[in-house]
């Protein structure tokens, strides 16, 4: 008789009155493949934990922003935000697509002029902006979008050291109504910050104001605070025309939509309740267009959007290295993947797929990483099949910050890929080795030698 | 290990406690154990019968076992005076 397959043995408590109305979600339902490529080669090629990322879905959620803004509005220009994920092969995939580069620092901004992107098309952003990264970008006469008072000043003063006239932008906060309300980036609208900036600058005469810029906020789910952040920026921008006769070439309005991701707490998962990219353009659009501008006056339309077009295109892929019975019996699953990595799980209840079939059978866990640290969380509570040693589990829209945000801690970050519109997988970032991280090291000579050299233990 | 006398099973995986009025769900092979142990066999026993049924191994049955029957005791499911 043939053997029938093994599934560890389970047994659940039947709890009623528990429920909510939607029940719970259950992520049994495998995902063996990304793209084409199984699972388990990628990892047997490249290691595990390993992160994935898809070109086609990169450069298809890139179109259909683009198609959802061209459509409502004849001036876009979308600015690839680094900081979101600046692996070379990702930046060069939105640049090919057209994308300008946004940085937010020294750092950022010398990988984008190392990826081609020329000056003029590098929006450089950031409250740290120091003298050396202020005069390479003057020199490059890329856009600066100037974050306080004392970055206007010295911005002054090395326009007329340099005896050149850089392209500025201000940073504009504001109440869009939404709670918290950033107020750290920028100049504030209500209180007149933003205008007294403006004044200073055109009045100045030293700074070529280009531009308007904001950044509301990051995760946002309501599409209306955009239309409010674009009514006030246009009010600012009208205002410069009124006053000074003055066109204002763009209006920026920075990034902050909201992926697919479900934020821990949320009633209703994130693919349930984002907006769509046609809600955050129908919005903003409609907010610039009923604004006033006149057509020969009407602004480029710049957006910094990052998490929203990258975020669904990544995986991680991971394994388990051991299962465990918690004191209150719950089950709890060790992965070789934890916040070190995956930075996001501090934010989002990860979606997470068995990469291999089960039966229906699901037991609540607790899906713990590897480090040897209490946080290390991946999931609190998670329903998922009976995993055992060694099974593989893929971790979805994980795109955006975490190849960014990851931190070598403890364990070395793993390998990133790019599964190409080829249908091939290309590396497109290596495995960290011990000599990556200890070739920053320098032992001075008194500490090269100790007594625990002969290894005997006594 | 036995199983309380008076714990009902049913085909499809259900498991009663008319004592405490508690439900639970195993799966297949869950079903399995108890029902040897229903009928007394001894951990040993039962470890050999799944090795013999089912694709696995020695140390896998144990320690999946081992994990199993501390849940069934822990829900209450055991008989402690034999």
């Amino acid at each position: 008789m043939k053997k029938q397959i093994y599934e560890r043995p389970l047994i659940h408590r039947i709890n009623t009155g528990m429920m909510n109305k939607f029940g719970t979600k259950t992520e049994y339902a495998p995902v063996s493949h990304i793209d084409g490529l199984a699972v388990k080669d990628l990892i047997k090629e490249y290691g595990s934990p390993l992160f994935v990322l898809s070109e086609d879905t990169i450069r298809n959620t890139y179109r259909e922003a683009v198609r959802a803004f061209k459509t409502r509005y004849p001036k876009i220009q979308f600015a690839w935000s680094y900081k979101t994920n600046y692996i070379n092969a990702v930046c060069n995939i939105f640049h090919q697509e057209g994308s300008w580069a946004e940085v937010v620092s020294g750092f950022e901004y010398q990988k984008a002029i190392n990826n081609g992107v020329p000056g003029p098309k590098i929006i450089f952003n950031g409250p740290d902006k120091s003298d050396d990264d202020l005069r390479r970008a003057i020199t490059n006469n890329s856009p600066i979008h100037i974050d306080h008072l004392d970055e206007l000043y010295r911005l002054t003063e090395l326009a007329e050291e340099m005896n050149k006239r850089p392209n500025v932008a201000i940073r504009v906060n504001m109440d869009t109504g939404i709670y918290p309300m950033w107020d750290r980036f920028g100049f504030n609208y209500e209180n007149g910050q933003a205008w007294d900036a403006i004044n200073k600058i055109i009045l100045g005469n030293r700074l070529e104001l280009i531009g308007v810029h904001c950044h509301i906020g990051t995760f946002m789910l309501s599409p209306q605070a955009y239309a409010t952040a674009a009514y006030k920026l246009s009010d600012l921008a009208l205002g410069i025309k009124k006053k000074f006769g003055k066109t204002i070439h763009y209006i920026d309005m920075g990034g902050g939509f909201a992926s697919k991701n479900t934020l821990k707490g949320s009633f209703l998962p994130g693919a349930d309740t984002t907006p769509t990219i046609d809600q955050f353009a129908e919005s903003i659009t409609t907010a610039l267009l009923n604004a006033g501008f006149t057509e020969k006056d009407l602004p480029l339309l710049v957006l910094e959007t990052g998490r929203a077009l990258i975020d669904e295109a990544g995986y991680l892929l991971g394994s388990v290295i051991a299962n465990k019975r918690l004191s209150d019996g719950r089950r709890a699953t060790i992965m070789d993947f934890g916040v070190n990595i995956l930075f996001t799980s501090f934010w989002y209840d990860h979606k997470i797929s068995p990469a291999q079939e089960f039966s229906s059978y699901t037991e609540d866990t607790v899906m713990y990483g590897p480090l040897c640290m209490n946080i290390d969380v991946v999931r609190s509570h998670i329903t998922l099949p009976p995993l055992k040693k060694e099974d593989h589990v893929v971790v979805h829209t994980v795109g955006a910050y975490n190849m960014t945000q990851w931190m070598q801690f403890i364990a070395m970050r793993p390998a990133v890929v790019l599964i190409g519109t080829d249908g091939k997988s290309h590396l497109i970032r290596n495995k960290e080795t011990i000599e990556n991280i200890e070739s920053s090291e320098v032992m001075p000579d008194f500490l090269k030698k100790h007594a625990l050299a002969s290894g005997i233990l006594k | 290990m036995k199983l309380l006398k008076n714990i009902a099973l049913s085909d499809t995986g259900f498991v009663f406690n008319p004592g405490t009025g508690d439900s639970f769900s195993v799966n297949p092979i869950g079903l399995s154990i108890l029902k040897d142990l229903q009928e007394g066999k001894s951990e040993e026993a039962i470890r050999n019968r799944v090795i013999e049924d089912y694709q696995t191994d020695k140390e896998t049955i144990e320690k999946d076992l081992y994990d199993f029957l501390k849940m069934i005791e822990q829900f209450n499911l055991t008989d402690y005076h034999e």
